[in-house]
Order: C-alpha cells, then structure tokens, then sequence
C-alpha cells in the first residue's frame, strides 16, 4: 500500500511530537485530572482514598494557616516584583550609558542571579546573622543597631524579599531590559530633540513606551515566579542548624507553597494539600488572565501582534 | 592627543555621579558573594568576632578539603553532575525533535496541539506534584535520581519546545527541500541540515537546562530520601544540620560548600557567557 505524500508527512510529525505527547499525557494532563480527584477526597497514603465531596475546599477557607500563608505570599509578590522590575531598569539605563568598564560591571550585577538559590541561601544565612553578621556590622558603623532580620517577625519577610531582590536584579529581567534599550532607534530621540523635548519628556515619552512589551514580559514572569516562591524561604528559615520548622518564625515565611509542601509532604495529607494546589492554580491562571487584560491598555507594541507569531 | 584626553576627562567628570551609582551598586552586588569567599578562609575562632575582619588571618585554603570530609559532597556532587547530564541530553534531543514536528510538518490538529503544549508553559509544577509523586511511587521510582532525569526526555517541556521552533522557522525551507530531492528522509535533514544551522540555540538551551537541574531543589526534596542519593543542592542543606551538630563555628565550611556549587555555574558563564545572554534576550523578545 502507497500512502499520500500529505499523510506520510502527518505520520511523521505525530512521530516527531510523540514524545511530547506522551509526556504530556503522564507528566501534565493525567496528573491534573487525578489532583481534581485527590482534591474531593480524605487521603493519606496508607488507606485508599475517600470521597469527601468539597470538604477539602471548606476547611481551607477556615484554615488559619491558609489565610496567612496566603497573605504572606500576596505581601511578597507585591513588594519584591515591582521593586525588582524598577531596580533592573534602573540597572540597565546605567549600564547602557557610555561608562569605563561596563562589562565587568555587567558581569558583577550579573553574579548573583547565577548563584544557586540554595548557596544564597546560605550566603545571605550567613550576611543576616544578627550578633556578628555583616549586614548588622555595617548598619552599627553608621550607627544604627541591626535588626534581627530572619529571626524577627517584622523583619523575616523584608529579609526574604532584600535576598530575592539581591539575585533578581541584575539578572535576566536587567538583560532583557538593556536589549529593549538598545532596540530603541537613536533617530526617534534626535527627532524629539528638534522639537525641544527634555530628557525628562524623552524618557517616559520614548524609553517607556517603548520597553513596556520588555516590563510586560517581566512582569508576568516575575508575578509568577513570586507567587510560587519556595526554595529561598525553606532553606533560609528551616536553617542554620537549628531544626526549626521552615516558615517561622510564628509562620511570618510561610508562603503559599511552603504551607501545600507541609500539609503534602510532612503530614501527607493528600487530599487537602491536592486542594491547596488546584486553588494555587486558579489564582495563577486569573492573574495571568487579569494582566492580559490589563496590558492592552499600556503595553505599546511597534508591530501588530498578529506578526509575532 | 592631550586635547583629547582632556575632552575624555572632562567627560568621565561630568559623568561622575553616575559612576558613584554603578559603582555602589556594584558593591551591593559583588560583596555578599566577596564575603562568602573571604569567609570560607578562615580560622573557625576568626569567624565570630566582633567587629568582624575583612582579610582571613591566614587563608585556610585546606578548609575547601574539610567540607567534603564533613560530608558526602564528592558523592552529592557526583550524583548531581549525572542528574544534570541525563536531564541535558534527554531535554535537548526531544525538545528540539518534537519542535522540528511542530516546524516542519503539517499534520491535523497541528495548531490546537501547539497552543495547549504553549499553555502547559503556565502550568506551574505544584499543581502535578502530588499525582507524580504518587506516580513514581507505584512505579518505584522514589529516591531514584531516574525520577528527576527520566521525565525531560519526554518533550522537555514547553520552554525548550518553544524556542527551537522559533529558531527552526527562521531556517529557510528550501534547504530542506532540496535535499529531500536528493533523496534524504526527515530524520537525516534534522540531523545534517537542522542541527548544524542551530549550534547557538543548542548551547543556549543546554545552559537552561544545566542551571536548571543543578539549581534544583523542589524535585530532589521530595523525590529522594536516603543521603546516598541526595543532589548537590539538596546535599547542601543536609550538610548544615550535620555540620553545626555541636554548636562549633561551621560558617566557613558552609561558605566554601556554597562557592563549590557556585563553581560550576560560574564557569559555564565565563565559557559561554555570549550564549546565555543572547539565550535570555532571545527568550524575553520572542516569549
């Protein structure tokens, strides 16, 4: 039998995408669907699992827990994105002047975001120590007596949010930045120039615009990221030594993750963790949703969209 | 000459403020990783004084040799470095065949397939992590480093998927067609015509997928138990509740630990630095 030209190619291309189908059934589709489950049952690995119907869902909404690892993570996300989205286009207008040794500067704003988060971790453990660490050394030659950063309840998120900020910077979003900044064609400021604009009028009427596809991209990435943050705050709180629980103290660190993480993986409480994951998830998906929307009305694209693809 | 110099200098002074930014910044940046070095090198008396010093007494470089004899980290790095380059090849090899698919072939359902493979982008790994665990436990996979390198092999995730198939469409189709003239099948074009036009966005997805699983801790936390198994990173955390049994000063251990999971990722950015940018660029324009 001689098949058409038309579907020995499609033969071909299912064969090529296999792979990805097949993962995608095992590693993103099938679990979903079975988390939809777990979430409507009492399960703790020993026994099979019971339908619940919405229990699950019901004692989230009246878990303490649930509500402060909520805002916990809604406190983070808002103060370290922006602020991190601002500090890599401050980082990047710098480094995009004509200065002496912008390489090497780039490479030293660049070093933090290659540094492992657990060797940050560690780093920042060790810089947040609060009789001897440095960040109190150098507050206390100004003058100013430290606080107990981690340890504090104030100050533990503030401290999570100065070390993420640390590794973020001057990292990929600075990059993305710096290659929108040089996209930008110098004949657009030398125009504004003639008609007598400022560098003031010449920054937020040109350089603005014309980034805002770049802050879209990391705001939509670093809202997720953040929403999702985890390994920092476990190593840094549940750390040093002292075998305290991750998220202290009294729960100040306890972000969304690290709350599903206990409740899946410390009392393997399945079910209601499979809860916990699919509100996550919706959370996400309105966000990612809502900042769609929200970005046809400030993010500038020189092209239409339809060519992009 | 002088006239110029002076007109540079005039410049750089003008630009003064500037410089003091950058360079302020620059010190924010650069020494909490410059402490972490100075601190691996010390005396365990030198660690806790107050006020603290800045230059070790008398660089302890043996110290680098102590930490692996705290702990397994010879092994934790080993296991590391196989996780690492299982997860590269698997990755790399299906994604860039399941986006030469997506490129070049029509089949029904092409574009439906492509939108919900870019959706799983969204997807965010906790939401399968109960199901996979529960998974791998049937299939006997827990605290086996095959549950963290088997998975990539399957499509290797939308990221990677995505960004060959950009570089893929930009590769003129004429070429394909002419060797298939010449008689080649699709799997010899990939090889022989593909992949020798897409060398950079190899290296640059390699990079991705190298910090990738070296960085990674979620997936070793909950996959592994036993210490034998456990990643660099994960080895990491295990190494400081071990090392500060006993109340001694173990900062310095726990810096040169730290700076030795550095080294690698550090290395990979000055061997392939223009790739990785270009990589992030890449990503950041066409995402």
């Amino acid at each position: 039998m001689r098949l058409s030209t038309a579907t020995r190619e499609a033969i071909e291309g299912y064969l090529y995408i296999a792979p990805w189908l097949v993962g995608f059934a095992v590693f993103a589709a099938g679990p979903m669907l079975a988390s939809i489950y777990l979430s409507l049952t009492f399960y703790k690995i020993i026994t099979p699992p019971d339908f619940v119907g919405l229990d699950n869902y019901i004692r989230m909404f009246q878990d303490d827990l649930f509500w402060k690892s909520l805002w916990n993570t809604v406190y983070y996300a808002a103060v370290f994105v922006p602020v991190s989205i601002a500090g890599s286009l401050c980082c990047a207008l710098l480094l995009n002047q004509r200065i002496l040794g912008r390489t090497i500067f780039r490479a030293i704003y660049f070093l933090p975001s290659i540094t492992p988060i657990v060797a940050t971790a560690f780093l920042w453990l060790w810089i947040f120590q609060p009789n001897v660490g440095l960040a109190n050394y150098l507050l206390d030659l100004i003058g100013i007596e430290g606080p107990r950063w981690l340890d504090d309840i104030q100050w533990s998120k503030p401290s999570l949010i100065v070390i993420s900020l640390w590794g973020a910077v001057g990292g990929g979003s600075m990059l993305i930045f710096l290659a929108g900044l040089q996209g930008i064609p110098i004949e657009l400021y030398e125009s504004a120039e003639i008609d007598g604009a400022g560098s003031q009028a010449k920054f937020w009427r040109i350089t603005i615009p014309l980034l805002s596809p770049s802050m879209f991209f990391n705001l939509v990435l670093g809202l997720i990221g953040a929403m999702q943050m985890f390994t920092l705050a476990f190593v840094a709180t549940s750390g040093a030594g002292q075998t305290r629980p991750a998220g202290g103290p009294a729960y100040s660190t306890l972000f969304y993750v690290l709350n599903l993480y206990n409740h899946a993986f410390d009392y393997w409480e399945m079910g209601y963790a499979s809860a916990l994951a699919w509100f996550f998830f919706l959370i996400l998906v309105l966000l990612t949703y809502w900042q769609l929307r929200l970005s046809r009305s400030w993010v500038y694209y020189e092209f239409d969209q339809g060519e992009r693809w | 000459m002088p006239s110029h110099g002076r007109v540079r200098l005039q410049q750089a002074l003008l630009q003064a403020p500037t410089y003091l930014v950058v360079l302020v910044l620059g010190v924010a940046f650069g020494l909490p990783f410059l402490w972490a070095v100075l601190t691996s090198l010390k005396l365990p008396r030198e660690i806790f004084l107050f006020p603290p010093t800045w230059l070790p007494e008398d660089p302890q470089w043996f110290n680098y040799v102590e930490v692996f004899r705290q702990a397994p980290l010879a092994l934790f790095f080993w296991n590391s470095l196989k996780v690492t380059v299982l997860t590269g090849i698997g990755q790399i090899l299906s994604a860039s065949l399941v986006a030469y698919g997506f490129a070049r072939f029509r089949f029904p359902g092409r574009n439906i397939l492509f939108l919900i493979m870019l959706s799983t982008l969204m997807l965010p790994p906790q939401i399968t992590i109960i199901p996979t665990f529960l998974l791998f436990k049937w299939l006997g996979w827990l605290d086996q480093l095959r549950s963290l390198y088997i998975p990539p092999w399957f499509g290797g995730g939308a990221f990677a998927i995505f960004l060959f198939r950009q570089f893929f469409l930009t590769i003129p189709r004429e070429f394909d067609e002419a060797a298939k003239i010449d008689g080649a099948n699709s799997l010899w074009i990939y090889f022989r015509i593909l992949c020798p036009l897409s060398v950079p966005v190899f290296v640059t997805m390699g990079i991705f997928s190298f910090l990738g699983s070296w960085n990674d801790f979620f997936g070793p936390l909950i996959f592994l138990n036993t210490t034998a198994k456990f990643t660099l990173a994960l080895g990491l955390t295990y190494f400081q509740r071990v090392v500060s049994i006993g109340g001694r000063a173990t900062e310095h251990l726990m810096m040169a630990a730290a700076i030795i999971m550095t080294l690698p990722c550090l290395l990979v950015f000055v061997l392939l630095q223009r790739y990785w940018i270009q990589g992030i660029v890449m990503s950041g324009i066409k995402g």
